[in-house]
């Protein structure tokens, strides 16, 4: 037994010298590095590469999967970062709490140039003067439905309440973006602190929930391509990826409204390395690097330059992508609801779920 | 007749046990990017697996930190194993409660404390912090596999030892340390394999541009796993059968050499 | 004397800095509110109907699995520490190495298995055999809990019962005892401190999981570690995740007291 435990560690020890001999830790690049926060799967790796070779700045890089998390980090300083990308609500609130850095935008030039300016506009909505952000990608929530398993039209959010669908329907499980779907459907704004309104938003979707088969984040996208569910609520940006592996789903912006979301590249204040930042930011938003980007994750971008270097048409005139928004009435961005707002929010969402 | 239900039982335990894993190795030859689908065989992702570095990185953080904490924490146990031994009754009774706190305090418990710790000492989060932390639920595995092998120890004959003119480094070396070895290895070996699997405790205390395979896997989950990340648990799994295979080759002959103890196997 | 101190110092320090101060820091979170004052609200916010459920929830799933854990490796750990000495360290070894496997990769590949369209419901749609529809929903869990921490229910009994000197078991048999004599009366006392290091090992993590009730129960029922993980990471209130936590520690302490008074040797047998 003894021998056998030694050559056990024997064994293990050889495994791990031979692969740690094989990839070593590498260290700054001859100009520094820049520490990017970004979602998970959401940059093309080759473009990173680029900017590596291309700058000679190393860059760190590092995934967060909801704004919620991002925030403490970002806040405490517990890991230092100079790039961050959170959605609109979440700049907001990042901009009220003084944590994010004005953006030179001197040294921006491909931002300025590239970025449409009906998404400058949008941006003002979180980001009143457009001093802090910079957008990245942006889309609309919507239904995503396979036509096998539904055979009427889906139009509204009600679909999400029909019993013949119980079992087959995903929600997202995010406070908000679930919220605004009931909001949405009763009429009201998906921004309102209302209580009375939230309440009817929460006995919605405690109405719901036996019909719900699971609450997803983005697992909605292989759970729809394997067939799993007949209808999902899904960002723009995956339906489209969702579409190319299986072309019995369609998207559809209900008619009750939805929310148009953007993300943006923003720069903490406490960011050790503001000037590579930039560097990076502008990088991001030059045309052949926001196409790769665009093909690369699916997710729209608000770089008309790079659209217009889309080369099939299908998808530069997608209607999933590049929606025509004046077509649609009560689209909405997230605001930030303050600490009272958000509490509110996550304790009527702690009792769905737990009902 | 028994021989059969025996058979059968361990039979399906081992389909439990193993038929997940059974499909991961077949994910891993699945040519379809997405779980759902099955798109033709292909060993493209295991090309592709060694193209990816994100991926090797987080491996190689995985095992460095494995293979650092469980080391560390090996000889911080060992010693203060080796310590206790001398102690009065009831400070041992103490050392031993707070060795059982980071076992039996649910794994989120402890990463959400050592996350404020870090945060209130103003710790950069990075390597350092998920090193210490594993450390830190490692050296329990080891006290307590270590502490079953000391007391069996008789402690006459380190005195003996120490009488007949060893020093005290050298009695322990030659005589205390041949016999605890198997509970130091088998602590060694349980705390290498726990820092490798856990999860929790690295997600709260991991900070940015740093990833380990469990958490990478657990952004990924969101996102739709990659399918390199099953051809290296593949290729994990392989090898350590492989070497599972080999030992017992070799464990067999040695055996056969050395008569073993009585190891009071019950028969039924 | 001062060997034994540089000895004993290093893992002093260690358990002090490491486990004592952030238990503290837990504590000191858990009883204040954002402005700092001192407050049990967080405590007692255990009580309100969302946090108990999700508590009450969390105890009926892991007891559940506990025992089904239980059921399975008592006959397993048997079989096996009957098994020839040359092979039987390979097979326990069999059973722990499912571990080398990421644990979240295979949760999620019982979510392949257990999906609607998934393999096993593939197979039996072949055999045209019912469909299988459990994916989501509590017994999901339990399912996922049992696979995951079976191998730490084994492993202490198996150790233990390979303890058992050959001959008490020989002289009950000489002394006429039958089997289910010699089970009950010799056997089963002396693996009891395995089984309950087994059931600790078992009933701690799976009391406390939030990644199983994810991903196999699709968020739908909420567990307190899923509660305590979302007030940490998405709701932002550390005070209540803390205070939460509190009361989760005050529970496994509790069971942790309870199986003590069983294991009075104190030799709670893990490895």
């Amino acid at each position: 037994m003894k021998k056998r435990m030694l050559s056990i560690m024997a064994a293990l020890c050889i495994t791990c010298v031979t692969v740690l001999s094989g990839c070593g830790a590498s260290g700054d690049g001859k100009n520094g590095q820049v520490i990017v926060y970004n979602w998970g799967e959401y940059i093309d790796p080759d473009t990173i590469a680029m900017f590596e070779e291309e700058t000679g700045i190393k860059v760190i890089y590092d995934e967060f999967e909801t704004n919620e998390i991002m925030y403490p980090k970002v806040e405490t300083g517990a890991s230092l970062c100079d790039v961050v990308c959170p959605s609109d609500y979440m700049i907001q609130k990042m901009i009220d709490n003084d944590l994010l850095a004005e953006l030179d935008f001197e040294k921006l030039p491909n931002a300025k140039e590239n970025i449409g300016a009906q998404y400058w506009e949008n941006s003002k909505q979180f980001d009143a003067e457009n001093k802090y952000s910079v957008p990245y990608c942006w889309g609309t929530v919507g239904i995503l439905y396979n036509k096998t398993m539904v055979e009427e039209p889906v139009t509204s959010w009600s679909i999400l309440w029909d019993e013949k669908y119980a079992d087959n329907i995903l929600m997202q499980d995010s406070v908000r973006d679930a919220f605004m779907v009931a909001l949405k459907l009763n009429g009201y704004s998906m921004n309102t602190t209302d209580e009375a309104e939230l309440e009817t938003a929460m006995q919605a979707l405690i109405d719901q929930k036996p019909l719900v088969q699971a609450y997803v984040i983005d697992e909605v996208r292989d759970k729809m391509i394997g067939g799993e569910a007949a209808l999902g609520v899904i960002y723009s940006g995956e339906a489209i990826y969702t579409q190319r592996e299986n072309s019995d789903l369609a998207y559809v912006i209900p008619e009750e409204g939805t929310n148009i979301w953007i993300d943006s590249w923003v720069v903490p204040k406490n960011a050790p390395n503001m000037e590579n930042a930039h560097i990076f930011i502008d990088f991001m938003c030059r045309p052949d690097i926001a196409l790769k980007n665009f093909e690369y994750i699916t997710y729209s971008t608000p770089n008309e330059a790079a659209k217009a270097l889309i080369e099939d048409d299908d998808i530069r005139n997608s209607s999933i992508a590049f929606p025509d928004l004046s077509q649609y009435n009560n689209l909405e961005t997230f605001s930030y609801l303050g600490e009272e707002g958000d509490e509110l929010y996550n304790e009527l969402w702690k009792k769905v779920k737990s009902n | 007749m028994i021989n059969f239900i025996k058979r059968f039982y361990i039979g399906i335990i081992f389909i439990f046990l193993y038929a997940p894993i059974v499909t991961l190795i077949v994910l891993s030859f699945n040519a379809s990017k997405t779980r759902a689908k099955w798109g033709g065989f292909t060993f493209n992702w295991y090309v592709s697996l060694l193209q990816d570095e994100i991926i090797l990185q987080a491996l190689w953080n995985t095992l460095i930190i494995a293979f650092l904490s469980s080391l560390i924490a090996t000889l911080i146990g060992t010693a203060a194993c080796v310590a206790m031994q001398g102690m009065s009754k009831r400070m041992r009774t103490i050392f031993m409660g707070i060795t059982n706190i980071p076992m039996l305090n649910a794994d989120i418990v402890t990463g959400i404390s050592l996350m404020l710790l870090y945060i209130s000492l103003g710790v950069r989060f990075g390597f350092s912090t998920i090193l210490l932390s594993h450390i830190t639920f490692n050296i329990p595995y080891v006290i307590l596999s270590v502490m079953p092998r000391m007391k069996q120890l008789n402690p006459h004959t380190y005195e003996a030892a120490l009488d007949l003119g060893a020093s005290h480094i050298h009695a322990f070396f030659k005589v205390v340390f041949p016999d605890i070895l198997p509970g130091v290895l088998t602590g060694f070996l349980m705390a290498f394999t726990m820092s490798l699997d856990d999860f929790i405790i690295t997600h709260f205390t991991k900070g940015a541009g740093i990833d380990t395979l469990s958490t990478k896997i657990y952004t990924e989950v969101k996102k739709g796993i990659k399918p390199e990340m099953y051809a290296l648990s593949t290729i994990i799994f392989m090898t350590v059968i492989l070497l599972l295979l080999v030992i017992n080759i070799f464990g067999k002959k040695s055996a056969q050499k050395a008569p073993q103890k009585n190891k009071g196997g019950i028969k039924l | 004397m001062n060997r034994k101190k540089a000895l004993q110092a290093p893992y002093l320090f260690w358990s002090i800095m490491f486990i004592i101060i952030p238990l503290c820091m837990i504590f000191y979170y858990g009883f204040t509110d954002k402005t700092g004052a001192f407050t049990i609200e967080n405590i007692t916010a255990i009580a309100t109907a969302e946090h108990a459920k999700a508590l009450w929830l969390s105890m009926l799933l892991s007891l559940v699995s506990t025992l089904l854990c239980l059921i399975l490796a008592y006959p397993l750990a048997m079989i096996l520490s009957g098994m020839n000495v040359s092979q039987n360290s390979f097979i326990v070894v069999i059973f722990i190495l499912p571990m080398w496997m990421n644990f979240l990769l295979r949760t999620l590949a019982w979510q392949s298995l257990l999906e609607k369209t998934g393999v096993i419901n593939n197979i039996l749609h072949f055999l045209h055999l019912p469909a299988l529809n459990i994916i989501n929903t509590p017994t999901a869990i339990i399912l996922g809990m049992v696979y995951n921490f079976l191998p730490f229910m084994v492993l202490p009994i198996y150790n233990s019962l390979v303890k058992i000197d050959g001959n008490v078991v020989n002289a009950a048999k000489d002394l006429g005892a039958n089997q289910i004599q010699t089970f009950m009366r010799i056997i089963l006392p002396l693996s009891i401190p395995g089984v309950i290091s087994g059931i600790t090992m078992v009933f701690v993590p799976a009391l406390t999981t939030f990644v199983i009730s994810t991903l196999l129960g699709g968020s739908k029922i909420l567990l307190i570690g899923n509660v305590i993980e979302q007030e940490f990471t998405r709701a932002g209130n550390w005070y209540l995740g803390s205070g939460l936590s509190i009361v989760l520690m005050i529970f496994i302490i509790v069971n942790m007291v309870v199986s003590s008074i069983f294991d009075k040797d104190g030799e709670g047998a893990v490895l």
